[in-house]
């Protein structure tokens, strides 16, 4: 028995479903729907046909025109994991994750927000350069959430130093901290220029260009500690301290100034006698960026009725 | 420019959409432009550059915001973080009207980002009245629904595009975004006349109209956004101006954009219309 959708909301999931279904290997619609029903009887159930066009070619257009938009959406946002990869395997790594994780936002602009970790539990899709890949991915995401997150008017020095040890802080929406396999920040960067020279030299658009796998410097798994943050409206990279690094976690999660100093210190080779000019240095440094800021008034009163 | 009430009794003249691009020759050259249209999607966001280039635009420019996700046809209901999202905008831009898609693109939560075509029922004319309605009465603001280009038809449909328009806007009471562009893409994908469906269209609702280049494939044609506009597109808008008098227009140029000059200048074609519409009104008051 054919089933026809017949409400408006029957319709939707059906032309959403075989929309979002993956094409084939030469850009055409599936044959076959994902509930193993010939598409063309998917299509011929909501879609009429034309003097030029069945109603299987007709929803073809709209299957295409999905997965060229999220997939060049993606490789935007992911130029430098798209080289480590090669464009192909990049590709299919993408409309992996793309069926995994269909867009759930409005924008297009949160449609990576799961790849790094999707990435981390699916190292089939990256191979051989399976760390990297994922260190890469985290580092690209963390530049989109520099790049138009919230900067909230950040704490003086003057204010800084009226702190106390049950002092809760927070740090600006915009700075992003990274805890990485490789440094492999400066080998993004270098990426993301290689992959602007080349896309102006040679005057086409990047769908255009298949990519092989970069060529990669000799990389040594070292863990290293970054924040992405923004300053004057651009995004940058800065190497941490794994103490700072654990300092800024905590102060993020709401720990108050002592436990978070306490957290960062865990494990530290630091000796005890310098860690106050280490502390001293990095609130300098962190107000000097206008990274700390007053948390919000909820998440010191949680319990407190809200309006 | 004459206004109405869909477009707040607007002077809008012609405009051009703000893009990436162009964005050098806005801030070091400053050209006179009557108003720019932003996608709103691009401007939601809590900070960095795309606000304090939306800022400087301001300063100097009228905006009018476009959305591209508002979905008044899909079934389940808008995501109350993006009506939150689009009044902060909408309060920060002064925009006095706003405009999205007479379409479908998102369900259960997942979002396509395509402007998909709605089957044209009563069901859904009675959905996607209740949403535009919803909107407007949330942002305070009049809103405009825009006709889409579409390359597919429903077998459920219970009558033309151009009726389903004037019911929604109708029970909906919001303005029509008149692309006439998208009504001649349309009216060769689904073989009418396109002369037709402008004759329709309730011209006391049209609040603003759009004009833009497609491609044309083998079977159909696509709407691209990437070449000029026209001659049977510009016959469209002609005609669109004369039922509905001088309307805030806007050229669409989204790919493979050209410098800002010979944007500004192909969207400046359509003073000539305008003129002769003038020209027309005042011999008849004469």
């Amino acid at each position: 028995m054919t089933t026809q959708p017949a409400t408006l909301a029957e319709i939707q999931r059906a032309m959403a479903a075989a929309v979002m279904q993956p094409l084939t290997a030469d850009d055409a619609m599936q044959t076959v729907a994902a509930e193993g029903r010939p598409m063309r009887e998917v299509a011929e159930s909501f879609i009429a046909p034309n003097s030029r066009l069945t109603a299987f070619e007709r929803l073809e257009i709209y299957n295409r025109q999905y997965w060229y938009r999220v997939l060049d959406s993606l490789a935007e946002d992911f130029v430098a994991l798209r080289r480590i990869l090669g464009s192909r395997a990049f590709h299919r790594l993408s409309v992996a994750y793309l069926s995994s994780h269909p867009s759930r936002s409005f924008t297009l602009r949160n449609l990576g927000v799961r790849l790094a970790d999707w990435l981390l539990a699916n190292p089939q899709c990256a191979g051989r350069r399976h760390a990297l890949a994922v260190d890469v991915a985290r580092i690209e995401w963390a530049f989109v959430e520099a790049f138009d997150n919230a900067d909230y008017p950040p704490l003086t020095v003057e204010q800084i130093a009226t702190l106390d040890a049950a002092s809760r802080l927070a740090l600006q929406p915009h700075v992003q901290l990274l805890a990485l396999h490789y440094a492999a920040d400066d080998l993004a960067l270098n990426l993301h220029k290689q992959e602007k020279r080349q896309t102006s030299e040679a005057g086409v658009q990047q769908e255009e260009v298949e990519l092989p796998k970069a060529r990669l410097p000799k990389l040594r798994r070292r863990p290293t500690w970054v924040a992405a943050h923004r300053a004057d409206n651009s995004v940058f990279y800065l190497r941490l301290r794994r103490e700072e690094f654990l300092t800024l976690s905590a102060i993020r999660q709401g720990l108050s100034l002592v436990d978070a100093l306490e957290t960062g210190f865990v494990g530290s080779r630091i000796p005890v006698t310098r860690r106050a000019a280490f502390v001293q240095e990095w609130f300098a440094r962190w107000a000097e960026l206008g990274w700390i800021c007053a948390p919000p008034l909820e998440s010191l009163y949680p319990d407190s009725p809200t309006h | 420019m004459s206004g109405n009430r869909f477009n707040a009794y607007s002077t809008h003249g012609i405009g051009i959409g703000l893009r990436i691009p162009h964005y050098a020759h806005i801030f070091s050259r400053k050209p006179v432009v009557d108003w720019f249209e932003i996608i709103s999607e691009n401007f939601m966001v809590d900070g960095g550059r795309p606000l304090a280039v939306l800022d400087q635009i301001l300063e100097r420019y009228r905006v009018v915001q476009h959305g591209v996700s508002m979905y008044f046809g899909s079934v389940t209901a808008p995501d109350p973080e993006h009506l939150r999202r689009l009044k902060t905008l909408v309060r920060r831009t002064g925009t006095p009207w706003l405009t999205d898609h007479l379409c479908w693109g998102s369900v259960d939560g997942t979002y396509t980002h395509d402007l998909l075509p709605l089957p044209y029922t009563w069901e859904a004319v009675e959905r996607t009245a209740e949403r535009v309605r919803m909107v407007q009465d949330f942002l305070e603001i009049p809103i405009a629904v825009e006709n889409v280009s579409s390359y597919a038809a429903f077998t459920a449909s219970e009558m033309t595009e151009w009726e389903f328009l004037t019911e929604v806007v109708e029970r909906a009471d919001c303005g029509i975004l008149l692309d006439v562009n998208n009504i001649y893409v349309s009216s060769v994908n689904h073989e009418f006349d396109p002369m037709e469906y402008v004759n329709a269209v309730p011209a006391h609702r049209v609040a603003q109209i759009h004009i833009a280049g497609h491609s044309r494939y083998e079977k159909y044609i696509l709407d691209t956004h990437d070449h000029p506009v026209i001659d049977p597109v510009w016959q469209l808008y002609a005609r669109a101006i004369d039922r509905c008098g001088p309307t805030p227009t806007l050229l669409e140029w989204d790919d493979h954009i050209p410098s800002f000059d010979e944007v500004h200048n192909e969207a400046k074609k359509a003073a000539r219309y305008l003129q002769a519409h003038a020209a027309q009104a005042a011999e008849v008051t004469q």
